[in-house]
């Protein structure tokens, strides 16, 4: 046994902190397009200018610090070193051992090439193997069939469907709450 | 139009007021059962002076739709009841209560003042569902929001861990459609 499993990359990608002097930048083009913004968040979407983005690191990094619940990660491309898209484990309880998880890629041209598998890998093993969590959660609104797919793949089970608890495009959706547990996601492992 | 939109059959909602919500959080949390019925942290215990701080910074984050639970017999303060807006564009709502006064418990004021809040909810705030979620282990809390028309929708499992086992936690949520078919609608 060792402890030298790296924690913060894959083949393709890695985890790392906020860069405020590129990032900004990229994620306010990211903010234009309505798909990346609707999957990722229930807020109604609008462009974000570099200032709103960085006004949002300040929060996240300040949060980060002082609640100790949250453990949010920029993903770039390693043969680029380009921002590539978000990921995070949030909303942890401590005595519980428990927390949810989120991740988005930002541009089409860098989505279903794999990197969002890569992402969740190391997101549950960081999770399980780091922050020793018992369970893992993440709410999906129906429409966002990528994100659904993906989790199922990692063994997530549907537990809540709250019935059009969501609005889009004149219509409403379910939104699905999904759970893994450390010890099924152990057993995935080979 | 309904100008009593507060009062239901055994109590009415009134104003939150940080000063008065303190010092009945400062009591009520010596029950820890009543804290654990309430939250998934750890049971703790606050001062007033720390509770009056806390609430009043919180105010507009946590308690923008909070209100106390007064019986209308003598307008004691028996609990709170809140609403937490998900977000405005999906019309969707969380909703907490709890009764502080142990000696209140069973007698109906709960499932009155959810009532109530529903009514506030589909017809003052135009809301298109209320959420709630529930711990296994508060079968009273579950047979009361049952009485009031939320259907259950899920189970997130072994969710909580208490006394030395995990339990899970119920969801459960009701559409303004199916409300509007109660009996007793406004």
């Amino acid at each position: 046994m060792s402890i030298a499993i790296p924690l913060f990359e894959t083949d393709h990608i890695c985890l790392g902190p906020i860069d405020y002097e590129k990032d900004p930048e990229v994620q306010a083009r990211w903010s234009n397009d309505a798909e990346f913004m609707r999957m990722m968040y229930a807020e109604p979407m609008r462009p974000l200018s570099t200032w709103h983005i960085k006004k949002k690191y300040e929060e996240i990094e300040k949060s980060m610090d002082e609640e100790r619940t949250r453990f949010f990660f920029h993903v770039r491309l390693r043969s680029e070193e380009r921002l590539i898209g978000l990921a995070e484990l949030h909303s942890i309880s401590w005595s519980n051992r428990i927390g949810s998880v989120r991740l988005g890629i930002g541009l089409p041209e860098d989505r279903h090439k794999g990197y969002g598998s890569e992402i969740l890998s190391l997101l549950l093993q960081y999770a399980f193997r780091e922050l020793n969590l018992y369970r893992l959660r993440a709410e999906v609104p129906a429409y966002n069939s990528g994100g659904l797919a993906l989790f199922h793949k990692f063994g997530f089970i549907d537990e809540v469907r709250r019935r059009e608890a969501a609005y889009r495009d004149g219509r409403c959706w379910d939104v699905l709450h999904l759970g893994l547990l450390c010890d099924e996601w152990q057993r995935m492992q080979k | 139009m309904n100008t009593e939109l507060l009062k239901g059959n055994l109590v009415r909602l009134g104003a939150f007021d940080p000063e008065i919500a303190a010092d009945l959080f400062a009591r009520w949390n010596a029950d820890s059962e009543y804290q654990r019925l309430l939250d998934w942290e750890p049971a703790l215990r606050f001062s007033k002076k720390a509770s009056r701080e806390w609430l009043e910074k919180n105010m507009d984050k946590y308690f923008e739709h909070a209100f106390l639970i007064r019986t209308l017999e003598d307008d004691r303060p028996i609990g709170e009841i809140s609403l937490s807006v998900v977000c405005w564009n999906w019309g969707d709502a969380y909703v907490g209560i709890g009764l502080g006064e142990r000696a209140d418990w069973g007698k109906g004021y709960g499932t009155d003042a959810m009532q109530i809040i529903l009514r506030y909810a589909f017809m003052e705030l135009d809301l298109h569902r209320v959420s709630l979620d529930v711990f296994e282990y508060n079968l009273r809390g579950i047979r009361s929001y049952e009485k009031c028309g939320f259907v259950v929708e899920g189970r997130e499992r072994a969710l909580l861990q208490r006394d030395g086992r995990r339990w899970d936690v119920i969801y459960m949520g009701i559409l303004k459609e199916d409300w509007l078919k109660q009996p007793h609608p406004a």
